[in-house]
Order: C-alpha cells, then sequence, then structure tokens
C-alpha cells in the first residue's frame, strides 16, 4: 500500500505535542512541518520561537531554533537574517505574543521590510496562561479578565492584525486563515507557502495569521469550538489575501 | 480501498476525526493509552475507505496515517 498522508521528514521521532487535545496549533505545525519538507528548506531553516503555547516548536521540529524573549520573535529574527542572510528564517507566534507584548517589534519588523516570515496564531486569547483577554478577544467574549464580555467601554475594540500589517510598505505578503476546515487548512498551507516564497524572493516581510480555536479556554468541545471560529470569528476577521506583491509581478 | 493507521501513544481523544469522516468509519473506543486518554478505532468491515485523507487533516496531534 501506498501512504498518501503521513508524518513529515522534518517532525522529531516519538514526538508528542504539548498542546491540548483539540487545539489548531498542531495542525498549524504540520503545515509549516510540511512546506520545510515540499521546500527542501530544512538544512537552511532557523525559527525564533515566542513565549506562549507555541514556545515548545523546538521539541518537535528537527530544525534550528532561537527562543526570543517574550513578544520579540520578530526582533531576534531580524538579527538572524541580517547575520545570515542565506538562510530561511521565520517566526511562529501567537497573538498575544506578536500583537500585544511584541507589537512594537512586529510592526517595526514589518516597515522595515524584513526578510523573514511570520506566522501568528490568533485565539483570542491568552492561551497559556489560562485566558485572559488578549489585543484580538471578540467583543463580548467572556474571559477570565472580562468576566461580563468585552465591551467597548472599558477594553476597546479587538485588533485586525493581517490589515495592519498589510498596509506597511516593507510587507510583501499579508493573509488571514483559519484552520476550521479542511478546505480553510489547504488555503492556509497555500498562503504560508507563498509567505514563505517572498522571503526566498527577498520581496520583503510575509505575514500569515491564522485563526485556531482554544476549546480549553474557551470551555468549549474541539467541534464546538471549530463551530464558533467559524460562525462568530470569521465575521469579525473576515478571511483574504490583504497584500500579495508577487501579484505585480 | 484506503486503510489508516492511528498512533495511539500521540492521539488525545479529542474525537474530531469520528466527526470529520464522511463515512463514519472511526468511533470511539473504550482502549485508553498510557497517560489514559480514550482511543480511537477504525471499523471498515466493507472496504468503504477511499482514503480521502481528511481525518489525518484535521487531526491537530498528527496521529492518523492513511494508506491506498
Amino acid at each position: 500500500m501506498q501512504a498518501v498522508f503521513s508524518t513529515p521528514e522534518v517532525m522529531k521521532k516519538d514526538f508528542r505535542f504539548t498542546f491540548c487535545p483539540g487545539c489548531d496549533h498542531g495542525i498549524a505545525v504540520r503545515l509549516v512541518a510540511e512546506l520545510i519538507d515540499e521546500m527542501n528548506l530544512k538544512e537552511k531553516t532557523i525559527c525564533s520561537t515566542c513565549v506562549g503555547c507555541s514556545v515548545f516548536l523546538y521539541d518537535f521540529l528537527n530544525i534550528d531554533c532561537v527562543e526570543a524573549p517574550h513578544g520579540r520573535a520578530c526582533a531576534s529574527a531580524t538579527g538572524v537574517k541580517r547575520t545570515n542572510p542565506d538562510k530561511f528564517v521565520f517566526t511562529y507566534q501567537g497573538d498575544g505574543d506578536f500583537a500585544s507584548i511584541g507589537y512594537a517589534e512586529s510592526m517595526h519588523t514589518a516597515i522595515r521590510g524584513e526578510k523573514v516570515s511570520a506566522i501568528c496564531i490568533n485565539n483570542t486569547t491568552y492561551g497559556m496562561t489560562g485566558g485572559q483577554l488578549g489585543p484580538t478577544t471578540m467583543m463580548g467574549q467572556v474571559t477570565t479578565t472580562s468576566p461580563f464580555g468585552r465591551n467597548k467601554e472599558y477594553y476597546g475594540y479587538p485588533m485586525k492584525i493581517a490589515e495592519q500589517i498589510a498596509l506597511c510598505d516593507g510587507t510583501a505578503f499579508s493573509a488571514r486563515v483559519a484552520l476550521d476546515s479542511v478546505p480553510h487548512i489547504n488555503q492556509a498551507k497555500q498562503a504560508l507557502r507563498k509567505a514563505f516564497e517572498v522571503q526566498l524572493e527577498g520581496l520583503g516581510f510575509g505575514f500569515v495569521e491564522i485563526l485556531s480555536s482554544c476549546p480549553t479556554n474557551w470551555h468549549m468541545t474541539p467541534e464546538q469550538a471549530h463551530d464558533r471560529v467559524k460562525n462568530e470569528m470569521i465575521p469579525v476577521f473576515p478571511l483574504g489575501i490583504f497584500k500579495d506583491l508577487t501579484e505585480n509581478k | 480501498m484506503g486503510l489508516i493507521k492511528i498512533n495511539n501513544s500521540r492521539c488525545k481523544s479529542c474525537y474530531i476525526c469520528t466527526e470529520t469522516c464522511p463515512k463514519g468509519l472511526i468511533k470511539k473506543s473504550e482502549e485508553t493509552n498510557r497517560l489514559g486518554d480514550y482511543l480511537v478505532k477504525f471499523e471498515d468491515k466493507d472496504n468503504s475507505c477511499v482514503a480521502c485523507a481528511m481525518c489525518a487533516k484535521r487531526c491537530p496531534d498528527l496521529a492518523i496515517e492513511v494508506f491506498k
């Protein structure tokens, strides 16, 4: 029998994801691993990991990693890429890390047009620390620090990361994708491929925001959490490509 | 005809695969792995699996391999 679907070669042997059951992080890591295999990047990849649920990326992927201080993954990636311009450098961050604690570093990496790729997992909450209100928490959403739901008077509005990154002149590719269904997972892989390609072609900063579920902190089953992504998140955070410099080539 | 293999040590019993399979060939099991996660079992008596790999694509723990 022929293998139709198997574990990517770049994954470590005998790994077991440290994510909660049903968390979409595992799918995002798999897509990255598949692309590293397909684009033959294993020997030249350096990852800058963040602090958060995605912190243990180096335990799953057989690549070189730099552990950045909280929120500073894009700044670390800038240093790695400038000193090793022939390497492929990407960051893997959560929304709290990318858009709140490290907002300045992330935005200025895009504004400078650094030739790195950034992946931001948006699950509308601070997952690892217990489900506090984050920059992307939706209006009305109950979290441990917004027990009556997010309201505009007290907490303001949710942040649209992919649109903001697309406004930066140094950005070559910015897109928002989701992982709630198989067609969306396939689109996510295409977007990640583009974000990797713009770096390899030297066009600028590549960015993908991935809408993900957090069943544990949303207090839902995995399927209910995916329904929430489909019915509540996607209307607030519309999917699509917001900037693509490869279109004009 | 398709076949799937489930890696029991990676499975965390989120049961996304049981709801994803269009033919309902993956079912909840009473067995557990060494960490106590209730596992799933693949039952395909009529050889109706076409190896569409939707279960594997949606598995967040990379616990499913698909063969054809």
